[in-house]
């Protein structure tokens, strides 16, 4: 709650803070647009998952070399990953509030789905292209 | 940051146990938060017993009856006692309420009775809603024109009359406010469901000139998009009625001037 300092101020001015940041709105529907695109990307994936499910390494590099597979998996990596970091910076946004920690966590969310997301997506091209 | 326990000065001890009122039969027992800000205590936990034979069926009507009869330190806001102030909003039986709606008899075993949560306390069970009445006028709940003023009023269909249904029925008791979590761990920057039924009743008031510059005003991570639809506010309203419903149409308009 209030801190010793803030007591001096006027409500109005503790509501007010720093005014508004002028966005919200885009997280929101990013996150929206995610969640639909989602649906059919991680049912994809689970299919794919289990369709593969005991194939050799040979038989599953030809499957995931096949555009038509290897396309929608990139994708679900994007739209999956994009759903993730948004998600997460709202849990810490909610529940961190020391100067220090946030910036650090926000920080790191948005590094760890980079990298997630850089591993991944060389692991599905290397696998496509062969070599 | 998110408080899971309270703070060593906030803990609830157990307090005392007043007599129970000479022959009286039918009683009903009641365990009531009090806390006095002048005798450096921890707060704790009273028990009084309730002549239900001799005190109305309100559990407002209960609370003045100990007032009146057994303790007369026992601190609350009340003034309407009929549903339409908003005064006595605190927490009963686990839930936030006014005093002057619940009935007793909806509540099975001990009735509990606590401040409206993680606001400031005053004294017993008067909360300090500093924060949340700056936070209503900072959404400037008037009407705003930039027009001529008519000579008579502005005018409104019925149809859009009946938008306003569902929101100005709101006292400002801020039982929803002080329900929501998000409200909890973010209280000086989300403006908190209450405020944001008031901002949406401005928002489709269709005589009102100031949508553009009342979307902009909400436009941020925190007044707005802490609203998670955890749904708590809708839940307790006591006047049934439908804040997350409110914040939704609110997103929608901000989506809608953008998409």
């Amino acid at each position: 709650m209030a801190h010793e300092n803030s007591k001096m101020q006027t409500p109005l001015r503790r509501v007010r803070g720093l005014g508004t940041a002028h966005e919200g709105t885009g997280h929101f529907w990013v996150q929206r647009l995610t969640a639909v695109s989602n649906i059919p990307l991680v049912l994809f994936f689970v299919g794919l998952m289990i369709a593969l499910d005991g194939r050799n390494f040979a038989d599953t590099r030809a499957v995931i070399g096949n555009p038509i597979v290897a396309l929608p998996l990139l994708l679900a990596l994007l739209s999956i990953l994009t759903h993730m970091r948004l998600g997460m910076q709202v849990i810490i946004e909610d529940y961190v509030h020391s100067a220090l920690l946030k910036p650090v966590l926000v920080m790191l969310n948005t590094f760890y789905v980079v990298v997630i997301g850089a591993v991944s997506a060389f692991a599905i091209l290397k696998l496509a292209f062969g070599g | 940051m998110v408080e899971l326990t309270l703070p060593k000065n906030s803990k609830i001890r157990t307090g005392k146990t007043w007599p129970k009122p000479k022959g009286a039969t039918n009683l009903s027992e009641f365990r009531i938060y009090r806390w006095s800000p002048d005798d450096g205590e921890n707060p704790r936990v009273d028990t009084y017993y309730v002549d239900r034979d001799d005190c109305g069926p309100m559990v407002l009507d209960a609370l003045l009856w100990i007032k009146n009869t057994i303790d007369p330190t026992l601190t609350l806001r009340r003034s309407c006692r009929e549903g339409i102030c908003g005064s006595c909003a605190m927490n009963i039986d686990g839930g936030n309420t006014l005093a002057c709606t619940k009935g007793m008899d909806d509540i099975s075993g001990a009735v509990r009775v606590y401040p409206l949560p993680h606001m400031p306390v005053v004294k017993d069970l008067v909360p300090d809603l500093t924060v949340p009445y700056a936070q209503l006028s900072s959404i400037e709940p008037w009407l705003q024109t930039v027009s001529p003023e008519p000579a008579a009023e502005w005018k409104q269909s019925h149809e859009d009359r009946q938008k306003l249904d569902g929101l100005y029925e709101c006292i400002l008791c801020f039982c929803c406010q002080t329900s929501c979590p998000s409200y909890w761990w973010n209280g000086e920057r989300y403006l908190g469901p209450a405020v944001l039924l008031q901002a949406y009743r401005w928002l489709i008031d269709s005589r009102d000139e100031a949508t553009g510059e009342r979307l902009d005003n909400l436009e941020d991570p925190f007044r707005l998009y802490r609203c998670h639809t955890i749904m708590n506010c809708t839940q307790t309203c006591p006047k049934g009625l439908n804040p997350a419903k409110a914040i939704a149409e609110i997103k929608k308009m901000m989506v809608e001037r953008r998409v």
